[in-house]
């Protein structure tokens, strides 16, 4: 029972869709939350529009809302559920936002619901710029000082008083242009000049730069007897300067001594008292390199991605024990969840080393700007355990995913020398990469410190590396050399390029030499006490302390880092695998490197180990542990593309075979089965060089899709119209060769149509079918989907049966599969197959309450569907409607196209569900963000293909009220159709254009599409990028805007706001 | 410097070797312990309450931001031996004058450098602390085993106290400091809160140091086992009721001893700068730094009047007693940190307290 009298139901505010900057650490902290409250015999009620979550998996909370996250819906879910209290501190900045809106509305009071765990007047004076200045000024705790002013005398005069470097923000301005750093008077005058210009409201802040001072973080929980702890030390490689999400994070802080590590815990302790924060609270703290003296940057009185590291580099359970302290116990109240011996009232000890690496997105998005800053911009992130810090580094590096095993990025080479010296001011998400290439040029510590001002420390330790392998090229390749290697983190693949060598001949040479890897507990404690946390890493030592059982068990391979095209999805799909291996009866085992997420939770699986998932890091495990297999089908692509390498190495794979997910990716052995079963696809090639790219389309016909094979997220995929596009295809965005082919193939424009369904080999079971409201073309990741399908007929919904058993069947698949069609009237065409898990199945299973993954991993082990209870063949159809829809995070990236593609850009998506279709559309578009207008102007200026359906949504937004404006052609062409139109003026120097329309805020959505040709391109992402900038939905394909006119007009006349929880979706049979 | 390191192995009594690189020049025997602190190593190199102990630092990463003397907390280093997984060669910070590598040099420490520390905690913890030494890998097994053989030392106190009299602050609380081998931070929290200290060898007798009246006496922290100082658990009886005491750590156990209250020895002591200490009095728990191998039985209170006021949340051992019937009080932890974090300030205040009251 809780500790606080008179809870018995709290509302769980989730931190909905992800973003960039708020990614799966809140489905870590929200699923912990809620079960902590559960244990304690509360009835938990969770809103949050992320389905792909464990957290709003039924069996989480008692009471699911997949609805959206605002004060609208959440009053709503509150009228309806009654709760008692609220906790929003385990909900991101959304869950604290939501608080302070649901409280200043009144809502709380008026619900009588009490507000657990940190208090509103504490939030607010942590977040309030201005409630924090005085709060820290009382408790004498430095902010660095700062003001707004209006005029450059003004600024002059706060730089007499503070002195140089000042930071420079222009008021209201977009993507911070105009802003910069003074170093003197005369810079100052220049950037506060322009900076007052560009704001809208002419004044600019100005605050004392700290960049390039240390950058500490602490993490602090506090319960309301005021204990207050610190969890975690953490020290940001980059210094100040680089948003802390962005930055590479080493874990405890390694280059301060301990007065300092004293002084700057003493001061978060004083923070988080003072602000009476009852949980989890993060503080960031700038120190200078050459005193003592140090500034508080930032509060948040909150769990945070940095808490969700701080748990998994410690051991210790924030979320969870900040969930108990808000339901009213202390942390000596609480048990060490590791030692269960001790209390959650100390601080973790660590005896390794941690790192932190973000995973950015510039893979997907190829034009964005590169530069780190203040904006964060990755996706995701992974963390290394290890003994010294160039292993932790190098882990890292491979678990990354980007193409790299060592700090060694080969293209780079080919940089001459002077531009590798420019780019080594460039902070960009290949720094640490360009230093590591210019020591290995002769190039200084100390000159890559006097411009980065990145630590001597934490230089050295890349210096180390690059020693290292000076070491291994010139020496023979002995025992002593082999160890100081592996301890240093150095891949076998990466020694063998170094001595001439395949990967597999230094691993057997190690084995050899007695060279093998320890595993290592993470305990909290430094081996203090005696631990049970089944959670491990590997390290090069002299013990080996991880007893292996004799139990039968199996070992599942996570997903890693979270990136564009690979979300959250697989990481929920990992955990319900281990879910339903454990039920039957198998000790798992589960391998990630993603610290934000529930499948790297010391109590998901039996044996959880913290490493990379490359092909040697899995092998030493498996090693090791001697499972029956392992399962790949539910990691996304980072399990699958280490199938094949593990099979080759005598491992054996559990469900679908190597040879299934080689059947359906190997274009010549697809077509066959393709053809076995009479199932039409486009006509495609595999070709190797641009003339057989320019053959192939002639054959097949333009416009065509084309695409390098073997990818997930679409990556570097095309619709091209033309043989000259296809040409500089062909030698810009992709490498051909005949190891990486390009698949060619005729672009089908058609209903697009998702299925997953789980096969045993006998029987296929398959829970629903999808339907996408934008077109083939557009990235099913990017598409809003829709289950029950709405348009294709009862004939297409048999073929589509039809032919997802016979490749099923066909492909062999044991688990597991993916399929994606177009539907043309009554024609059927497949375009993808994947014997894997996809990114819909969470979605999938929660709207039709079959339990995929469960049903998969056991029919992938053995168990037939039949035997599980399951009626093979489709589900029924729900009386209900459920809709997916993507969510982006444009706002944080510049120079990126927003128009939709068959590159996916999502970074997150959300679902509504509703009895409803058109409210459950609805929902979902409010749930994503689109800022969808009630009134006002729409512009619309498309590609001539467009122009016949743009005049039918224009006509239909007319008659709903809005105001319809136009350029040029579009214009012209919607008039002759009887709209009246207000022509707005195409992209000028002088005359006023459509971008001061939208900056004077006199457009409220816009519709766009493009013709190809230079110009129309370049304005065209003008405004797009115009919409993102002033927030403005902006849509891009004419399917979105004709289905959103639609929902539009039938919201009209239905009450719009309606909850529903997933425990309450009825089902007939 | 960078001497180049020989090959060196750490050999415990039940006959676990560690094998590691060797830096310096002699041998080392002693008892190994282990401390867990992650930041601090100058502080603890220094505290001479480690005296002829080897240490085992549990964090790997050791000598990252140099050496500098203002962290000193004495006047040299008392161990015997030190074992730790990597030695920072490149240290970096604006406070640091030399490398751990040549502070370790002048103060002549045999360092076993490469080691799985981890492993050796985990037996330390298992079997308890345990006798041990440093040498060479070549030494054959004889002698090492002659080595082991070392007769446990007792003198620890003798070693590490003050050999004359000295005085430091100038405030207005004249205090006697029993130097057992006390850190400099005690000396300056005393300072600083007021107090115009005396430090007096460890075994200046109790009449001369009661013949300077002073308004408050302090009994320091130092090394070895309290039962080892039987003069010193003399001299102290006699201060009993005459002044208000205040001892932190060995000051601790010494008091319980001279009260007729009993020590044991802790399996594998406290060491660390991360333990929380729950005060039963102001009923808060305070994260401590600590550093020891006693500690005082708790049965044997019960035939004295006295109180625990804190205690342990790892294990429940006696972290503070308060005397009922003389102004007297004493904690096991170290209130004064370094290493280790501050926020015990209150302590010195009593202390200081119970001697405005006297005046």
């Amino acid at each position: 029972m809780p500790k606080l009298e008179n809870i018995k139901k709290v509302l769980v505010i989730g931190s909905g869709p992800i973003i960039i900057g708020q990614a799966a650490e809140f489905d870590y902290a929200g699923t912990q939350a809620c079960r902590a409250l559960k244990e304690e015999g509360l009835e938990v009620v969770l809103v949050n529009s992320n389905p792909a979550t464990i957290m709003t998996d039924v069996h989480i909370a008692d009471r699911v809302y997949i609805e959206p996250v605002n004060v609208e819906f959440i009053e709503n879910i509150i009228r309806k559920e009654r709760p008692d209290s609220m906790l929003a501190t385990l909900g991101g900045q959304v869950g604290l936002n939501l608080a302070l809106e649901l409280e200043d509305k009144g809502i709380l009071r008026e619900y009588n619901v009490k507000l657990l765990g940190t208090q509103i007047r504490s939030i607010k004076r942590a977040e309030d710029r201005e409630l924090f200045k005085e709060t820290m000024e009382k408790i004498n705790q430095p902010i660095p000082e700062s003001t707004i002013v209006e005029t450059i005398s003004a600024a002059k005069e706060f730089a007499k008083e503070v002195g140089f470097p000042l930071i420079v923000r222009p008021a209201y301005t977009l993507g911070g242009t105009g802003g910069g750093i003074a170093e003197s008077e005369e810079e100052l005058d220049e950037i506060v000049n322009k900076g007052l210009k560009y704001s809208l409201i002419g004044q600019a802040l100005i605050e004392r730069s700290v960049a390039g001072w240390k950058e500490i973080e602490y993490e602090v929980l506090r319960d309301a007897d005021d204990n207050c702890i610190t969890v975690c030390s953490m020290e940001n490689l980059d210094p100040v300067g680089v948003h802390t999400g962005d930055s590479i994070v080493a874990a405890p802080a390694q280059t301060l001594t301990d007065r300092e590590v004293q002084l700057l815990r003493q001061a978060s302790i004083d923070i988080v008292r003072e602000l009476e924060v009852c949980g989890g609270c993060n503080v960031q703290l700038a120190l200078d390199p050459y005193s003592e003296r140090y500034y508080v940057i930032e509060v948040n009185p909150r769990v945070s991605r940095s808490s969700a590291l701080a748990s998994k580099a410690t051991g210790y359970p924030i979320a969870k024990v900040a969930s108990k302290i808000a339901v009213g116990y202390t942390l000596d109240e609480i048990q060490n969840a590791v030692t269960k011996k001790t209390t959650a009232c100390f601080e973790p000890s660590l005896d390794y080393v941690v790192l932190k690496f973000p995973r950015w997105p510039f893979d997907k998005f190829v034009t964005a700007d590169k530069t780190l800053g203040t904006q964060m911009k990755a996706t995701g992130e992974v963390m290394a355990i290890e003994r010294n810090l160039e292993a932790a580094m190098l882990k890292a590096i491979r678990s990354l995913e980007i193409g790299l095993i060592h700090l060694d990025m080969p293209e780079l080479r080919d940089v001459c020398d002077a531009d590798l010296r420019d780019r080594i001011s460039k902070i960009d998400d290949e720094r640490l990469f360009v230093i590591a290439e210019a020591f290995r040029r002769g190039t200084t510590i100390e000159f890559v410190h006097e411009i980065t001002k990145i630590d001597r420390w934490f230089l050295q330790k890349v210096m180390n590396i690059v020693k290292m392998e000076e070491v291994i090229k010139t020496h023979p390749l002995s025992e002593t050399i082999m160890r100081k290697a592996k301890r240093m983190g150095f891949a076998d693949i990466t020694i063998g390029q170094l001595v001439g060598k395949e990967a597999m001949e230094i691993r057997a040479m190690r084995k050899e030499m007695g060279i093998m890897p320890t595993f290592k507990m993470v305990d909290t404690c430094a081996a203090e006490f005696e631990a049970e946390t089944p959670y491990y890493y590997s390290t090069y030592g002299q013990e080996d302390e991880v007893l292996v059982t004799d139990k039968k068990k199996v070992c599942v391979l996570g997903s890693g880092p979270i990136r564009i095209g690979q979300g959250v999805e697989f990481d929920y799909c990992s955990v319900h695998s281990v879910w339903a291996l454990k039920e039957l009866g198998y000790e798992t085992i589960i391998i990630n490197n993603n610290p934000e997420t529930v499948s790297t939770d010391f109590d998901t699986a039996d044996r959880l180990y913290f490493e990379p998932l490359t092909l040697e890091d899995v092998l030493n495990i498996l090693d090791k542990e001697q499972p029956e297999g392992v399962i790949v089908q539910f990691g996304g692509q980072t399990a699958i593309n280490l199938a094949g390498p593990l099979a080759a190495a005598g491992i054996k794979i559990l469900g679908s075979t190597v040879d299934s997910i080689d059947k359906a990716e190997d274009r010549e052995r697809f077509d066959q089965l393709l053809t076995e079963c009479d199932i039409p696809r486009p006509q495609g090639f595999t070709v190797f060089d641009t003339d057989g790219a320019v053959k192939a389309a002639e054959t097949v016909g333009y416009p065509v899709m084309v695409r390098p094979s073997y990818v997930l997220g679409g990556r570097a995929m095309e619709i091209v119209y033309n043989v000259d596009e296809l040409k500089y295809y062909m030698s810009h965005a992709v490498k051909a060769s005949k190891e990486h082919p390009v698949l060619v193939d005729h672009y089908l424009q058609g209903t697009e149509v998702e299925v997953d369904a789980i096969c045993d080999g006998t029987d296929v079971l398959i829970p629903g079918i999808m339907e996408h409201i934008e077109r083939a073309g557009v990235h099913s990741g990017d598409s809003i989907a829709v289950y029950p399908p709405q348009t294709i007929s009862e004939h297409v919904i048999k073929t589509i049966i039809n032919y997802t058993n016979k490749l099923a069947l066909g492909l062999e698949v044991k688990g597991m599969i993916n399929i994606q069609y177009i539907v043309r009237g009554s024609e059927v065409y497949v375009i993808e197959v994947n014997p894997r898990s996809s990114r819909t199945v969470p979605f999938l299973s929660k709207v039709t309450t079959i339990p995929m993954i469960n049903v998969a991993t056991k029919a992938a082990m053995g168990v037939s569907i039949k035997e599980q209870g399951f009626k093979p063949g489709l589900g029924y159809f729900p009386d209900y409607y459920a809709v997916k829809a993507p969510v982006f995070s444009f706002n944080k990236m510049s120079n990126v196209d927003i128009t939709l593609g068959p590159e996916m850009k999502s970074t997150g998506e959300v679902m509504c569900v509703d009895y409803q279709y058109s409210r459950a559309l609805y929902k979902a578009c409010i749930a994503s963000g689109l800022n969808v207008p009630h009134e006002g102007s729409i512009l619309i200026t498309v590609a001539d293909q467009d122009k016949p359906e743009a005049a039918e949504i224009a006509a239909g937004f007319e008659e709903l009220g809005y105001q319809i404006m136009a350029t040029g052609g579009t214009a012209a062409y919607l008039k002759e159709k009887g709209i009246n139109v207000e022509v707005a003026n195409k992209l000028s120097d002088n005359e006023h254009d459509i971008l001061d329309d939208i900056k004077e805020g006199r457009i409220s959505m816009v519709i766009n599409t493009t013709n190809h040709g230079k110009d129309a391109e370049r304005d065209g992402f003008k405004i797009r990028r115009a919409t993102v900038e002033h927030a403005i939905a902006c849509l891009t394909s004419m399917d979105t805007a004709r289905e959103l006119q639609r929902v539009m007009s039938a919201m009209r006349r239905r009450r719009v706001v309606s909850v529903v929880a997933l425990q309450d979706l009825a089902w007939e049979e | 410097m960078h001497k180049i390191a020989r090959k060196g192995k750490l050999v415990l009594k039940d006959g676990s070797v560690y094998e590691g690189e060797l830096y310096g020049k002699r041998n080392a025997v002693g008892e190994v312990v282990f401390t867990t602190g992650m930041s601090g190593y100058q502080e603890t190199l220094t505290d001479p309450s480690f005296c002829d102990q080897i240490v085992v630092m549990t964090y790997p990463l050791v000598g990252n931001y140099g050496i500098n003397p203002m962290f000193n907390q004495g006047d040299r280093c008392f161990f015997q031996g030190y074992v730790i997984s990597e030695l920072c060669d490149h240290p970096s910070n604006w406070t640091n004058e030399k490398s751990l590598e040549e502070f370790l040099d002048e103060q002549d420490i045999p360092t076993l450098v490469g080691v799985d520390t981890r492993a050796i905690t985990r037996r330390l913890r298992n079997y308890g602390v345990i006798q041990g030494v440093i040498v060479p890998s070549e030494m054959p097994q004889e002698e090492v085993d002659k080595l082991l053989a070392t007769p446990d030392v007792h003198d620890q106190v003798e070693k590490v106290t003050t050999k004359k009299i000295y005085k430091m602050g100038d405030g207005k609380f004249n205090v006697a400091v029993m130097d057992y081998g006390i850190k400099r931070n005690i000396l300056e929290y005393l300072v600083s809160f007021g107090c115009n200290l005396t430090v007096y060898p460890a075994f200046t007798s109790a009449e001369e140091v009661l013949a300077s009246n002073p308004d408050g006496i302090f009994l320091s922290n130092g090394p070895g086992d309290p039962k080892d100082l039987t003069e010193v658990i003399e001299n102290i009886k006699k201060f009993l009721g005459k002044k208000p005491i205040f001892g932190i750590c060995l000051g601790h156990q010494l008091l319980a001893l001279a009260n007729g209250a009993d020590t044991y020895k802790l399996k594998f002591g406290h060491r660390g700068i991360n333990h929380p200490v729950k005060d039963l009095v102001e009923h808060k728990v305070c994260i401590s730094s600590q550093n020891h191998g006693y500690a005082v039985e708790e049965e044997s209170l019960k035939k004295i009047n006295a109180e625990v006021t804190n205690v342990s949340l790892n294990d429940g051992t006696i972290e503070g007693i308060k005397y009922l019937d003389h102004p007297t009080f004493a904690v096991q932890y170290h209130p004064e940190a370094c290493p280790g974090p501050g926020g015990h300030e209150y302590l010195f205040e009593r202390f200081v307290k119970m001697m405005g009251g006297q005046k």
